[in-house]
């Protein structure tokens, strides 16, 4: 073996190499998830007994008046499941990357020539996988127990981009937080916040149905409107209006959170760590 | 005797062929809250040259390699490998590196194969170019049979060799080694050695950083020392090691008058003060000169009970410069400088080099 001089690469072979470190870096986020079942469990285990919980305890609740037009409980319910499931994958994905940084894992990566976004974009590209697979994981439940997609495919279809995309989305905080701290305990520390945020939405009740404050904070909570895509091609009002609302709130959360992931990064860059 | 000839030989070509791959002028790493980790260094590694970068822990040896692989930017100074320089052409760096960082930062989840392939990925090699060369590196490291195990059940020895490995995909330059066997065994770190000596035959730059004197005095050609952020010596191990002295035989005499003895000695080389009832001479040819001696002592109805040859190491270098032993640095040396091998009568105490 002899070195071999390094030569700068073009514009597109850049980008063809940095969409490459994208996919790897994908691969092994998905493969460390399945291989680590504490990251596992948060994704899938815990909120399919919360929907098995809440659907066999609370089903009557579609009986409330007010309460939205909808074929049966679980059918409502599986929206909140799967935007349950798709913060939790950022969560653990800000987790991992945490636990990247603190055994230097990351330097590893940081050292190689490509663009450090790439390799915060391939942590998230691994969360929109799992995104994907937890849409499409309670979608067969829900079948399975009897639900409906009234839109059909293009329902399923809708439905998994919107999990995908919000994976995106909420992961990016994941990440911002483990890039200002480093610690993966700091990123642990924003599952309780996960709860708040979703109970603080219509994913487990509708929000017209909540008490003041939660009422008002649930109607603009972005989350809201992210739930209501997933939710409508299930019962059958997705609208170009909804459809545009969900979207606007996942580019909204995402421009925040991965901006937020740009500027630590800077900073980690800036100040080494 | 060999090995210090042809290493002496191959740092003086070097210098004076003057193509560097390493350059750093006055480079400078303040963190938050002042702390200095690296104040002012200079350092200039020529091409195809290993260069040990000797000290204790928190010395700045970690700092300033994280430096000069772009992992952290110098608050001063400034620095350039394989012609690039480290902040301005940052990405140009990293095409011409490898580097394995300290304690072999690895996914304990992945498997050997999948880390080498990954890092061909991360150095944009066509996913069959990097296929083969994971195989053959896997293979040179001699962990092909354990390549689809996951790392979490590798040993240290076993991830160290895969962390050189990985470095190794792209075929660097230059390759950057954070105390490649620190915590090894003998054994592995004795494979890690010879495959750095095997890579740097080959044409790679080697930096590597170490706490440990047997490894800088074994592997480099030249060695820096720093203390505290700063560079306080540098040379051929040989070079330095001479700075701070000859080699002293210590001789306790069975039977025989110490006049005579003395006598005998002081054809061999200077006599210094006796030390513990041992008479003490120093012996510029070292273990080469003890058989001379025992036989002009024999002559001479000199009988010997013990001799014993202390050599001047590089910790010496190290006390020489700083008033502190390199390994157990906490402790000061006795008397707070105590220099370990006396220079030589009329030889100046060689003086700090930054």
């Amino acid at each position: 073996m002899s070195p071999r001089s390094a030569s700068e690469p073009g514009p597109a072979a850049r980008l063809l190499a940095n969409l490459r470190v994208i996919g790897a870096l994908g691969r092994r986020s998905v493969a460390q998830t399945f291989r680590r079942p504490q990251l596992m469990a948060p994704i899938l285990i815990f909120p399919t007994i919360l929907l098995a919980i809440q659907t066999a305890g609370a089903g009557r609740a579609v009986d409330l008046p007010q309460f939205p037009e909808v074929n049966g409980f679980l059918d409502f319910m599986l929206a909140g499941a799967m935007i349950q499931a798709t913060l939790l994958a950022g969560n653990s994905g800000g987790i991992a990357l945490a636990v990247d940084l603190e055994i230097g894992f990351a330097d590893r990566l940081f050292a190689a020539p490509v663009s450090r976004y790439s390799i915060i974009l391939g942590r998230l590209a691994g969360t929109a996988a799992l995104g994907a697979l937890t849409a499409v994981w309670f979608i067969v439940i829900g079948l399975a127990f009897g639900a409906t997609i009234e839109q059909g495919v293009p329902g399923v279809v809708m439905m998994i981009l919107f999990v995908s995309l919000s994976a995106i989305a909420f992961g990016g905080i994941g990440a911002a937080v483990a890039l200002r701290s480093g610690s993966a305990s700091v990123v642990q520390g924003l599952f309780p916040i996960v709860f708040v945020i979703l109970f603080l939405s219509n994913a487990f009740f509708p929000a017209n149905l909540l008490l003041e404050p939660a009422k008002t904070i649930a109607e603009y909570n972005p989350l809201t409107f992210i739930v209501d895509g997933v939710r409508e091609p299930v019962v059958g009002s997705l609208t170009p209006a909804s459809f545009a609302e969900a979207l606007g709130s996942i580019a909204l959360v995402g421009a925040i959170s991965l901006g937020l992931s740009a500027l630590a990064l800077r900073r980690r860059v800036r100040l080494g760590g | 005797m060999w090995r210090h000839l042809r290493r002496a030989l191959k740092s003086s070509a070097l210098q004076s062929g003057r193509v560097t791959a390493i350059e750093a002028r006055a480079l400078e790493r303040e963190f938050e809250g002042g702390i200095r980790a690296v104040d002012g260094v200079d350092l200039r590694v020529a091409k195809g040259e290993i260069y040990a970068f000797l000290g204790p822990n928190g010395a700045g040896k970690t700092t300033t390699v994280r430096m000069l692989t772009t992992l952290l930017r110098p608050t001063g100074g400034e620095a350039a490998v394989a012609g690039h320089d480290v902040v301005a052409d940052a990405g140009e760096v990293r095409r011409s590196i490898g580097v394995a960082l300290q304690e072999a930062a690895l996914d304990p989840l992945m498997t050997g194969r999948e880390l080498i392939r990954l890092q061909a990925t991360l150095h944009a090699l066509p996913a069959a170019e990097g296929r083969a060369r994971s195989d053959e590196l896997l293979r040179r490291v001699g962990l092909s049979e354990a390549a689809d195990r996951r790392i979490g059940t590798y040993s240290g020895g076993m991830r160290r060799r895969l962390d050189l490995a990985s470095a190794l995909v792209h075929e660097p330059e230059v390759l950057f080694l954070d105390e490649p066997t620190t915590g090894l065994d003998p054994v592995s770190r004795k494979a890690i050695w010879e495959e750095v000596v095997k890579l740097n035959r080959e044409g790679t730059t080697v930096f590597l950083t170490t706490q440990y004197l047997e490894e800088a005095d074994q592997l480099a050609d030249r060695v820096g020392i720093i203390s505290a952020g700063r560079l306080v010596a540098e040379g051929t191990p040989a070079a330095l090691k001479a700075e701070v002295g000859l080699p002293r035989l210590e001789i306790t005499l069975a039977e025989g008058s110490p006049t005579d003895c003395a006598h005998v000695l002081s054809r061999f080389g200077e006599q210094l003060p006796a030390k513990d009832g041992a008479l003490v001479v120093e012996l510029p040819q070292g273990a080469a000169g003890i058989a001379p001696v025992v036989r002009a002592l024999d002559e001479a109805g000199v009988l010997v009970e013990s001799l014993d040859l202390h050599e001047p190491s590089l910790d010496d270098v190290f006390v020489e410069q700083t008033g502190r032993h390199l390994e157990g640095a906490e402790q000061p040396a006795a008397g707070g400088a105590e220099p370990v091998a006396p220079p030589a009568a009329g030889e100046p105490e060689a003086a700090p080099r930054t």
